[in-house]
C-alpha cells in the first residue's frame, strides 16, 4: 500500500518508553493528526517517521517501501518544525531552494519551482526577506514551502500552529486544509489541540503515554470514544460516579436510578458515566428517565448558557441553548431535573474485564 | 503649593549633580588611563625627527621582525581557526564524560602567565623534553626557533575562536541542522551551508581577537624564542630590545605602528561584534 | 542502529578525537610536563626553591600589588559600566568603543606609553618626582600598568548584566520608599555581584601573570620591585631552571584556582540568576 505505514514502533530514551509498540497507517493523500497531551510521545513518533530518531523496534514504510534502514536524507520526507527551523542567514527564496540545490537541480528549474511555491504560499514580494523580517504566520508558510519544494512523498508537521496566536492559528489551519486538498500529499501533523485535529484532519490518531488510544475520524473519536482518556481529552466531558444494581444505574449520593434499555441483571460497584455537557438536558418536571438536581450557578457564554448542576455528590456542567434558557428562566438554587441524552460507561478503576465485556455487548462501550 | 514644587526641583537638581559628578569622575579616570597614554606615544614618536623614524623602521632587523610577526600571526590564525571551530562543535554539540572539565580547561591560556606558558613549552619541547628530545634526535629545533614561537602563540590564542563560537552554536541549536538533514544535505554540506554561515560573525570576532593577541604577544614568545636579532625576533621583541638598548626613536616608532595596527583591529573587532549581535 | 546513524556517530568521534588531541598537546601535556619537572627533585627541594628570599618576595609582592589593583579596578570598573549603561553624555559611544583598547594594544607598547606619560622626563612624572613620589620604576607604575591592562575585564562583565537588569525591580523598591543608597546596595549590587566577581577574578589572574608591561615600567629590582613573572624570566635567562620552576608552579596553581573559582561563580549565578 502507499501512504505511511507505522508497524510496531517502540522508542526508548534510557528507561523511559516514549513510544510503545505503536502501529497505524495513513492512506495516500490523507491528512492525519497525531493528537495527544504533551509528553505523550507524538513528536517522537513523527521524528521516528522522518528518521531523526532511530526506533528500538518496528518498521516504517513510506509508499510501500521499508525505509527503516534509510538515512533521513534518503527518505524524501517533508518536515515542518515546530519553531520552523528556517535558515536564519538565508532569504525566503534561498530557504525554499535549499533542498533543490542539494539535489543539484538545474538553476532555471529551481528558480521556476521557487516562484511557484512562493505563489502557492502567498508570499509574493517577500523573496528577498530574511526570516527575522517575517511574522510568525509568514515564517510558517516559508517552512511549508521549503518542505514541499523537493516534492516529498509524505509531509510531516510538528505542532505546526503551536507557536502562533489564536487568530492566525485558525486562519492558517483552514488554509492548510485547503492547501492539502490542492497538493494532496500524504500528511501527518502533531497537535495537542483537539479542535485543530477535529477541524482539519481526515483521520485522528489519539496517543497517550506512548500508546495508541484510538484511531478514527473526528466523529468517531468525539462521539464514540473507546477509552476514558479519549473521551476526556477530546472535547469537554462530565464525570459522574455511579454503581450498577440489577437493571439500574444508581448515581452516587442519590437514590435516583436510570434504567438500562435492556435487562442486564448484573451488579457492579464504582463505574463512571461520561457525558458531554451538550448531552445533559435540563427539564422542569420529572419523567421516567430524569434525575433530580440543584442549579449551582448560571453563566452567560454568548451563544449559550453554561449551567452548573449538582447531581447527588457530583458536580456537572450543562450547555443550554439561549432560547431554551429564556423559555424557562431558571434561577440559582432551583431544583430541576436532567435527562442524559447520551453517555458512556467506563470502569472507575481499570482491570475489570467482566463488566467491560458485558457493557460492550450491551453497546455502552465499544 | 509653591513650596512643594520648590522641594521637588531641589531634589531633582541634587539627583542631576550626583549623576554629573559620577560621569565626570569616570571620564577623567578614562582619559588619564587610556587616552593620555595614547596621545603620549604619538607625541614622543614625532618628537624624534621623521628621518630617524624611517631609518630605524627600515633597518633590516626591524623589517625582519615585522615580517616574522606577520608570518607567525598568519599561521597561528589558520591553525587556531580550524581547531577552534572543531573544539567549539565538539563542546557545543556532543556529550561525553569529562566534557565540563575539558571545556573549562580551554580557558587556561587566559589565566596562566605568558612567562609560565613559555616555560612549559621550553620544558616540553626543549632538547631534554618529552617531545623535544624526539625532534632533536631528528635534527628539528623547536625551542629558540620558529616552530616553538608558533606553538607558544597557538597556546595563548587557543581559547579565542572556540570561546566565541560555543555560545553561538548552543543558541543556534539543532533544529536547522535537522531541517537540512531532511532536505537531503550531508554532514559536510550542513557544515558549509548551514553551520558556518550562521557562526561567521562569531568566527570573525574570534579571529580578530586571535590576530590582535598574536601580534601583541610578548612574554611567551620571548621565553621560547631567545630573541635572536634577524632570526627569532618578532616586532614586540624588537621593540623591547631597542628600548633596553636605549634606542628610543626606534622603539617608539615601532610601538606606534603596533598601536596603529591595534587600533585598526579594535575597529574590526567592534564591527564583528556588532554584526554578531545582529544575527 | 541503522547505517546512516552509525556513519554520523563515526564522524562525531573523529571530530572529538581531533579536539581532544589538540587540547591534550597544547594544554594538558605542557602542564603535566612542567609539574613533573618541578616535582622531580622532591617536595622539600621544591619548597626550598619557592621560599628562596628573592622568589618568596616576588610572589608576595605580586599578590599584594594585584590585590591593590583589584580594589581600584572593582570600584572604577563598576562605576564605568554604570555610567556607560545608565547615563547619556557626549562621546559615550566613542568611549564605549575605546574601553577595549588595553586588550588590543601589545603589552610592551602599554609599558612604553606609561613611561612617556609618567616617566621621569614627563610632565606628570616630573611633578610627582619633585614631591618625592616615583611613579615609573616603582610600585605606582606597576599598579598603573596592571590597572591599564585589566581595565576592560570588570567593565565588560558588568555591562551586559546592567543592560539586561529590569528597571522594574528598582522602581518597585522606590515605590516601597527605599533610598537611592539602599536601592543600590540591596537591589543593584546583589544582581551584578556575580559579574563583578567574574571580572575581578579575570583581572586578578591576568595581573598575577602580567609580564610585558611590567618588565618595562617596573625597574625589576630584586627584593624591591620584581614581580613573579619577571623573576621566573630572569631565572630562565640565567639557566636556573629549578628555581624558576618553583615560582612557576605557584603561579600555575593560582591560575587553576582562579579557573575553578570562575566555574563556581558561573554555576552559582546560573542557579540564582535566571
Amino acid at each position: 500500500m502507499s501512504g505511511i505505514m507505522v508497524k510496531n514502533i517502540t522508542k526508548k530514551f534510557g528507561d523511559f518508553v516514549a513510544v510503545n509498540n505503536v502501529s497505524f497507517d495513513v492512506r495516500e493523500g490523507e491528512l492525519a493528526a497525531l493528537l495527544g497531551p504533551s509528553g505523550s510521545g507524538k513528536s517522537t513518533l513523527l521524528r521516528v517517521i522522518a528518521g531523526l530518531e532511530n526506533p528500538d523496534m518496528g518498521q516504517i514504510f513510506l509508499t510501500g517501501k521499508d525505509v527503516t534502514p534509510l538515512r533521513t536524507q534518503k527518505r524524501n520526507v517533508g518536515f515542518v518544525f515546530q519553531h520552523y527551523a528556517l535558515f536564519k542567514h538565508m532569504t525566503v527564496e534561498k530557504n525554499i531552494a535549499f533542498g533543490l540545490e542539494i539535489q543539484k537541480k538545474d538553476k532555471k528549474e529551481i528558480k521556476q519551482k521557487v516562484e511557484e511555491l512562493i505563489d502557492l504560499v502567498k508570499l509574493n514580494g517577500y523573496n528577498k526577506h530574511y526570516p527575522s523580517q517575517l511574522s510568525g504566520g509568514q515564517r510558517q508558510r516559508v517552512a511549508l514551502a521549503r518542505a514541499l519544494a523537493t516534492e516529498p512523498k509524505v509531509l510531516l508537521l510538528d505542532e505546526p500552529f503551536g507557536s502562533l496566536d489564536a487568530k492566525v492559528r485558525k486562519n492558517l489551519a483552514q488554509w492548510i486544509r485547503d492547501l492539502h486538498s490542492r497538493v494532496n500529499v500524504t500528511s501527518v501533523f502533531v497537535t495537542h489541540d483537539q479542535n485543530e485535529a477535529i477541524e482539519i484532519s481526515d483521520k485522528i490518531i489519539v496517543i497517550n503515554r506512548g500508546k495508541v488510544e484510538q484511531i478514527g475520524n473526528a466523529t468517531d473519536v468525539y462521539e464514540h470514544p473507546k477509552s476514558k482518556f479519549v473521551a476526556s481529552f477530546v472535547g469537554n466531558v462530565n464525570v459522574i460516579n455511579a454503581n450498577i444494581k440489577k437493571n439500574y444505574i444508581v448515581i452516587t449520593g442519590t437514590k435516583e436510578k436510570i434504567q438500562f434499555k435492556e435487562k442486564t441483571g448484573i451488579n457492579f460497584q464504582n463505574i463512571v458515566l461520561l457525558i458531554r455537557p451538550e448531552d445533559i438536558i435540563i427539564k422542569d418536571n420529572s419523567t421516567e428517565d430524569t434525575v433530580p438536581c440543584i442549579i449551582n450557578g448560571i453563566y452567560y457564554r454568548g451563544s449559550f448558557y453554561e449551567v452548573d448542576l449538582k447531581v447527588g455528590t457530583n458536580n456537572v456542567k450543562s450547555l443550554v441553548p439561549k432560547e431554551n434558557f429564556f423559555k424557562f428562566e431558571w434561577q440559582k438554587g432551583e431544583k430541576v431535573y436532567v435527562r442524559f441524552r447520551k453517555f458512556k460507561i467506563f470502569e472507575a478503576s481499570e482491570g475489570h474485564k467482566k463488566v467491560h465485556e458485558m457493557l460492550k455487548q450491551l453497546g455502552y462501550i465499544e | 503649593m509653591e513650596n512643594k514644587t520648590n522641594c521637588v526641583e531641589i531634589v531633582r537638581k541634587q539627583k542631576q549633580t550626583g549623576k554629573w559628578i559620577l560621569i565626570s569622575v569616570v571620564l577623567l579616570w578614562f582619559f588619564v588611563l587610556i587616552i593620555f597614554p595614547l596621545i603620549g606615544i604619538v607625541m614622543e614618536t614625532f618628537k624624534n625627527a621623521i628621518s630617524v623614524i624611517t631609518s630605524s623602521l627600515s633597518s633590516t632587523a626591524s623589517t625582519h621582525a615585522f615580517w616574522l610577526t606577520i608570518l607567525i600571526t598568519f599561521v597561528a590564525v589558520i591553525i587556531n581557526t580550524i581547531f577552534g571551530t572543531i573544539m567549539a562543535i565538539v563542546f557545543a554539540k556532543q556529550n561525553f564524560k569529562g566534557k565540563l572539565f575539558l571545556e573549562s580547561l580551554i580557558d587556561l591560556p587566559f589565566a596562566v602567565s605568558p612567562i609560565v606558558a613559555g616555560f612549559m613549552f621550553v620544558i616540553l619541547f626543549g632538547p631534554g623534553g618529552w617531545i623535544g628530545s624526539w625532534f632533536y634526535s631528528m635534527n628539528i629545533k623547536i625551542i629558540y626557533a620558529l616552530p616553538g614561537m608558533i606553538i607558544a602563540t597557538l597556546f595563548v590564542t587557543l581559547p579565542f575562536v572556540a570561546k566565541e563560537i560555543i555560545p553561538v552554536l548552543r543558541e543556534f541549536g539543532i533544529e536547522q541542522d535537522e531541517a537540512a538533514l531532511i532536505l537531503g544535505a550531508s554532514q559536510w554540506q550542513i557544515f558549509w551551508k548551514v553551520t558556518l554561515p550562521s557562526i561567521r560573525w562569531g568566527l570573525a570576532y574570534g579571529v580578530t581577537l586571535t590576530i590582535a593577541r598574536s601580534i601583541g604577544e610578548f612574554g611567551a614568545v620571548l621565553v621560547v624564542s631567545g630573541s635572536i636579532i634577524n632570526k627569532t625576533q618578532t616586532a614586540t621583541l624588537r621593540i623591547h630590545d631597542q628600548f633596553t638598548d636605549l634606542n628610543y626613536a626606534g622603539a617608539f616608532s615601532a610601538a606606534l605602528i603596533l598601536a596603529l595596527i591595534s587600533f585598526i583591529i579594535l575597529n574590526l573587532i567592534q564591527y564583528a561584534q556588532k554584526r554578531k549581535e545582529r544575527i | 542502529m541503522n547505517k546512516g546513524l552509525k556513519r554520523f556517530v563515526k564522524g562525531d568521534l573523529t571530530v572529538r578525537g581531533i579536539a581532544l588531541f589538540y587540547i591534550g598537546l597544547l594544554i594538558i601535556l605542557p602542564v603535566i610536563a612542567i609539574t613533573t619537572e618541578a616535582f622531580k627533585g622532591g617536595i622539600p627541594n621544591l619548597w626550598k626553591q619557592i621560599t628562596l628570599p628573592q622568589a618568596l618576595f616576588s610572589l608576595k609582592f605580586t599578590f599584594i600589588i594585584a590585590l591593590i589593583m583589584l580594589v581600584i579596578n572593582i570600584i572604577t570598573g563598576t562605576a564605568t559600566a554604570w555610567v556607560l549603561v545608565r547615563y547619556d553624555f557626549p562621546l559615550k559611544k566613542t568611549i564605549n568603543a575605546l574601553i577595549d583598547i588595553p586588550f588590543a594594544i601589545p603589552t610592551v607598547v602599554t609599558g612604553m606609553m606609561l613611561i612617556v606619560l609618567c616617566g621621569p622626563r614627563s610632565l606628570i612624572g616630573d611633578f610627582f618626582g619633585k614631591h618625592g613620589i616615583e611613579i615609573i620604576y616603582n610600585k605606582p607604575g606597576i599598579i598603573l600598568a596592571l590597572i591599564f591592562v585589566t581595565f576592560p575585564f570588570v567593565v565588560r562583565s558588568v555591562q551586559p548584566v546592567l543592560i539586561e537588569m529590569e528597571r522594574d525591580m528598582e522602581e518597585a523598591a522606590q515605590t516601597l520608599g527605599a533610598s537611592k543608597f539602599k536601592i543600590f546596595f540591596h537591589i543593584v549590587l546583589p544582581t551584578i555581584f556575580p559579574s563583578v566577581l567574574t571580572g575581578a577574578a579575570l583581572s586578578f589572574s591576568r595581573a598575577l601573570g602580567e609580564f610585558g608591561s611590567i618588565v618595562i615600567v617596573a625597574g625589576n629590582i630584586p627584593m624591591k620591585t620584581q614581580v613573579a613573572s619577571v623573576y621566573i624570566y630572569g631565572e630562565i635567562e640565567s639557566a636556573n631552571i629549578q628555581s624558576g620552576l618553583g615560582t612557576a608552579v605557584v603561579l600555575l596553581l593560582s591560575s587553576f584556582i582562579v579557573l575553578i573559582f570562575l566555574n563556581f561563580i558561573q554555576r552559582w549565578s546560573n542557579k540564582y540568576g535566571k
